[in-house]
């Protein structure tokens, strides 16, 4: 008798993997009546709610719903990237999905692929409707020009950060419930003081620097650039819209949530 | 080490802490045959099979599965088993067919998902969504999963607990026909008539050593052990214990003209047997 295994066809490649990773982790985020009601109805409403009630004048012919535009994006995308990722891979995480993959011959970087795909899709969806719901609902003004531009890199560094955090962040909940209740209102606070809700000078000095350790402010300041009229970076704290700084503030959350998600995640409970 | 095993285990330690969970185990399982590993919770099964899929590391000891340390086994090695959690896959939005094909992508020479479904009895529910599924239903998609790869060595952790005896018993034709295919199977369970239905060889662990390896029949000294031979006369309920049954019943057989009246000859259980050697050690 023979030791050698008959020779087997070759396994499928990465790429091929991550295609139906990313097909799994699209059904499962909109089939899931939560998470999409969650994640991408919650702005919606904010968005409805806040812009029908609160009616002031920021000045430059800008009101409350052009003003929340951005920071109501701003939340979009924590939530899609941040409170999403946490969320649902620690709940992946308790329930044996994650220990279940990790005992298979999937390629280990299509699963993270997968989820890339995921919050890809979340992070447009939620950003279409809100541009559509500005748009008809309280006529805001589109971006224009470079503005755009502006828009994607912003979108792209904040949404990366915050999926890597979230990602990070996922190996310190015991399941998706507690993660839930600790991101959310965490992804909250950060949201109020970096002035998504309310314009960022009526934050308290104290509490805009304690914003601006964090990526959330930097995000939702950039987004400002796009969707307000140049005149009103003088009330941003440095007097403009910073945009170096808020490219590498993002950047360096990109690594620093990098660093530990490769120092942190677990394919199993403790 | 035994180079032809599907698994060989030499000296094998893990400690939690102060405690040893698996302490200087030896086993070598040979390829073709399910083996049963049997033991009280604690005594170290669930250790030694999460060590052999390769989920955890271990303190000492040698383990090769399918030639390969699991410590270092990659895609190529996993592509090669089947593994059945004990907790089960988890939930998903995904129908059953779904999930299967999902998991059917990331092996080299799968079986048809279809095939699979036919083979666990859940075709009809091939396009439910995972979490509406009942708990027997749910073990046999955890089945599913764990057989669609084409493996070549099959873990099966407490496979059926939670099922009714029907289930069972269908669960069990389910995997005699995976035998017939020439699967590998390392079963861990709780049920004793289960590993004896099922097993070419049962292995009792207890605190973290084997005490025993051998086939079901034979275990504790089972074949050997005095037989007890009970038969009904003159209106009484008779027994008696014998180390020479086939003996005792043709004396027995020349007292009465026909029938001996409700004569039975029974050796001790698997149970009886397993009972003993646990509470021996504890």
């Amino acid at each position: 008798m023979s030791t050698t295994a008959p020779e087997r066809a070759a396994l499928p490649s990465v790429t091929r993997v991550s295609r139906t990773r990313a097909g799994v982790e699209l059904k499962e985020f909109f089939r899931q009546r939560e998470s999409v009601v969650f994640t991408l109805v919650f702005p919606v409403i904010l968005l409805l709610g806040l812009g029908a009630v609160l009616d002031y004048d920021l000045g430059s012919g800008v009101d409350f719903p052009q003003y929340f535009m951005a920071g109501v994006i701003a939340a979009g995308i924590v939530g899609a990237s941040l409170q999403n990722m946490a969320i649902h891979i620690a709940g992946e995480r308790s329930d044996g999905t994650l220990k279940a993959l990790a005992g298979s011959p999937m390629p280990k970087t299509a699963y993270f692929v997968g989820k890339v795909a995921q919050v890809v899709a979340v992070t447009i969806a939620t950003i279409v409707l809100l541009l559509v719901v500005g748009v008809l609902v309280f006529g805001i003004d589109l971006p224009t020009g470079a503005d755009w531009l502006t828009f994607a890199w912003v979108t792209v560094l904040g949404a990366a950060a915050c999926t890597l955090l979230g990602i990070a962040v996922s190996s310190l909940a015991r399941n998706s419930r507690s993660a839930s209740a600790t991101i959310t209102p965490i992804a909250l606070v950060l949201e109020f003081i970096s002035g998504v809700f309310m314009p960022f000078d009526q934050v308290p000095g104290w509490l805009q620097d304690v914003a601006a350790v964090f990526p959330v402010k930097w995000l939702a300041q950039g987004l400002r650039s796009v969707f307000l009229p140049d005149s009103l970076a003088a009330r941003e704290p440095a007097g403009s819209w910073e945009l170096g700084t808020v490219a590498v503030v993002l950047g360096v959350w990109c690594v620093l949530g990098l660093l530990l998600c490769v120092r942190t995640f677990r394919w199993q409970e403790r | 080490m035994d180079p032809e095993a599907a698994i060989s285990i030499r000296g094998l330690v893990k400690r939690y802490g102060d405690r040893a969970a698996v302490d200087g185990l030896d086993l070598d399982i040979r390829r073709g045959e399910i083996f049963a590993l049997l033991g009280p919770n604690g005594a170290g099964k669930t250790t030694t099979v999460e060590i052999c899929e390769g989920y955890r590391d271990r303190d000492a000891g040698e383990v090769r599965v399918l030639g390969v340390d699991p410590a270092r086994g990659g895609r190529r090695w996993k592509a090669e088993l089947g593994i059945v959690l004990q907790s089960g896959a988890g939930d998903s939005q995904l129908s059953v067919r779904e999930l299967l094909s999902a998991q059917a992508s990331y092996y080299a020479d799968p079986r048809d998902p279809d095939e699979v479904l036919e083979l666990v009895g859940l075709t009809e529910k091939a396009g439910a969504r995972g979490r509406t599924l009942s708990g027997g239903q749910r073990r046999r998609l955890d089945v599913a999963l764990g057989i669609v790869g084409r493996p070549r060595l099959l873990f099966l952790d407490e496979p059926t607990t939670g099922f009714d005896p029907e289930a069972r018993r269908q669960f069990w034709s389910l995997i005699r026909s995976l035998r017939e295919l020439g699967t590998t199977m390392l079963l861990t369970t709780h049920y004793l008539d289960e590993a004896e239905e099922l097993a070419d060889r049962v292995g009792v662990l207890a605190h973290g050593q084997l005490a025993e390896v051998a086939v079901p029949t034979a275990i504790g000294g089972r074949g050997t052990a005095p037989a007890v031979v009970s038969w009904t006369e003159d209106g009484a309920r008779r027994t008696a214990e014998t180390a020479t049954p086939t003996a005792f019943v043709a004396e027995l057989a020349a007292r009465f003209p026909g029938e001996v009246p409700d004569l039975a000859v029974s050796r001790p259980t698997l149970e009886d047997v397993y009972l003993k050697m646990i509470g021996d050690r504890s």
